[in-house]
């Protein structure tokens, strides 16, 4: 089959003086987002899907870039014609969000008023800004209201929080391995990270951008994060114990083992891709985020989405985001007495089961989409 | 897909007479949603399954019914008292753990509670038992002793006497045959294969 290519596209606004004012009031502009769109969006604009990316992911959710493009993007098993979401049948749009680093405006990008990066001149931006710099993004390609949006992990925050504050925007709602906020243990590990990032040497106050980036600290961040989405069972049956060559006794502390071989390879390569600034700005954002925030309570949350639809994922073996979290969302949406359904995905996979289990997210989603198509 | 129409069994109709119109109903193990979907079309109910299995719930999905992924014998904690008007358990009691506390659940949730079993005093299986001294067989006990999923096996006198004294008032009581005929209540307990209740708790 032939590869099926994509190309990135980008939205410039909030030029000052009509800037992106954010919840902490601070403004932000001009911004630029990048996308990807896959299928066509039909006549009466109400096939469209948006995709909210994960803490580390990007707009480029399917398809390839090039003939050349070894890897497909970071949703590809899902997205596609056939898929999940089918892009025969659905319009799916993914943005960088902002304060990222793979071509949206984050701390990277240049800063109007000095000409230099942002770096911490960048604001606090919170899931709720994320998702109202994308409502931009769909007034430009004319969606009033999507079909359906949905994400795992910190996408399915962002998901949920575009439901709360747009509930006439979105007909269907697919939150996955996520929560309504996070956990004191979810801040814990983000916050290792960030102290990762802020004690490497070379992070001088977020001003490396001439310089040698953090990158030690980045990687110790993403090793942290990177085993809060495995399982002891993933971990056990990749790496088990198993030795890169002969047991040794020295004092140099190399990777012997495979699994610290290969925690180290992930943190490295991450670097190569991710600013550690984006890094720093994202995990806070998730930190910050509470879907309760505005609202008396988590179910007065979901007050206003009276014609929405939620289907609600979680997995067994996810233990970031366990699924008594996917569960609280689910009661606060059904105190509402609105249209709810839950499924809990058995996986060994712990919380990369949103990328993984493939076959069971397939049926669930399709059967769910196809239904709200009559609804 | 069959119209759910001809899906509808007998015991359905039951559920059906004693279901008022537009009332909310919380369908426990509610299986492919085919009673819940029927509630909701001919009775114009707002529902919402619990259902165990992803076979079950990816069904219930399928035919845009709501369904949460749960294991009933949990109980109900999630759910506030008289949350529903009614609360059903259609041939599932005997695959509970715990009946007892899971009724009690049901008339805590619900306003009222339907409740549909099989019956494991029909003459035909005392029989088998008497006769050939083996667990026996039937429709809807098809299974071996060590493979079923039906755990909990009662007739409907032990319902009725588990009812009195737990204080559950038994509200209305109709009995079905292998045909789905009705069965008068006085001979239920030998020639019912089903029994289906309505519940609530006595005040």
């Amino acid at each position: 089959m032939a590869k099926g290519i994509v190309k990135p596209n980008k939205f410039a606004f909030a030029e000052p003086p009509n800037e992106l004012v954010l919840e902490s009031g601070e403004k932000l502009g001009p911004i630029t987002l990048v996308y990807e769109t896959y299928g066509s969006l039909n006549a009466n604009q109400d096939n469209a899907i948006l995709i909210f990316h994960a803490l580390s992911g990007d707009a480029h959710v399917a398809g390839y870039h090039s003939e050349s493009d070894k890897k497909p993007g970071w949703w590809d098993s899902m997205v596609g014609p056939g898929k999940a979401f089918d892009t025969d049948k659905y319009f799916v749009i993914c943005a960088n969000t902002i304060g990222g680093c793979q071509g949206s405006t984050g701390p990277a990008s240049i800063n109007p008023k000095t000409g230099k990066p942002y770096a911490l001149d960048f604001p606090v931006i919170t899931v709720s800004d994320m998702v109202k710099a994308q409502t931009y993004l769909l007034d430009h390609l004319g969606i009033k209201k999507v079909f359906a949006t949905t994400g795992g992990s910190l996408g399915g925050m962002a998901a949920l929080q575009f439901a709360v504050d747009y509930p006439e925007r979105v007909a269907n709602v697919i939150p996955i391995a996520t929560t309504a906020r996070l956990s004191a243990q979810n801040i814990a590990f983000n916050e290792v990270g960030r102290r990762a990032i802020i004690h490497d040497p070379n992070w001088n106050n977020g001003n490396y951008y001439d310089k040698t980036p953090p990158n030690n600290g980045l990687a110790l961040a993403r090793m942290i994060g990177h085993i809060t989405y495995l399982s002891d069972e993933t971990m056990h049956k990749k790496f088990g114990r198993e030795l890169k060559g002969e047991k040794q006794f020295e004092t140099g502390f190399d990777a012997q083992f495979q699994v610290e071989n290969y925690l180290r390879y992930k943190g490295f390569s991450f670097t190569q891709r991710f600013d550690a600034n984006s890094y720093l700005y994202i995990t806070k954002a998730a930190d910050l985020f509470d879907l309760t925030d505005g609202h008396k309570s988590l179910a007065q949350a979901f007050k206003k989405c009276k014609d929405t639809r939620f289907l609600v994922i979680s997995f067994t073996s996810d233990w970031l985001f366990p699924s008594y979290q996917s569960f609280e969302i689910v009661n606060a949406i059904k105190a509402n007495r609105l249209h709810v359904s839950y499924k809990e995905i058995e996986s060994t996979y712990g919380h990369d089961a949103f990328l993984l289990e493939v076959e069971e997210q397939t049926k669930t989603i399709k059967n769910f989409l196809a239904a709200g198509e009559n609804a | 897909m069959t119209p759910y129409q001809q899906r509808i069994k007998p015991d359905y109709n039951i559920i059906h007479e004693f279901v008022k119109p537009n009332s909310s109903v919380l369908d426990m193990g509610c299986g492919d949603g085919s009673l819940l979907e029927s509630l909701i079309k001919e009775k114009n109910a707002k529902g919402l399954g619990l259902e165990l299995s992803s076979e079950g719930i990816n069904q219930c999905l399928k035919k845009g019914l709501p369904v949460l992924q749960v294991n009933i014998d949990k109980g109900l904690a999630d759910f506030t008292d008289k949350s529903f008007d009614y609360v059903i358990l259609n041939m599932t009691l005997q695959v509970v753990y715990n009946p007892l506390f899971v009724i009690r659940e049901m008339i805590r949730v619900g306003k009222k509670a339907i409740v549909g079993f099989p019956n494991f005093g029909h003459y035909r299986l005392r029989l088998g038992l008497a006769l050939t001294g083996r667990m026996p067989k039937s429709k809807t006990l098809p299974y071996e002793w060590y493979d079923t999923p039906n755990i909990r096996l009662m007739t409907v006198k032990d319902f009725k006497t588990m009812c009195k004294k737990n204080n559950i008032n038994i509200l209305k009581e109709i009995y079905l045959s292998d045909s789905g005929k009705n069965i008068p209540a006085n001979l239920a307990n030998l020639f019912a294969s089903e029994g289906v209740f309505l519940l609530e708790e006595l005040k």
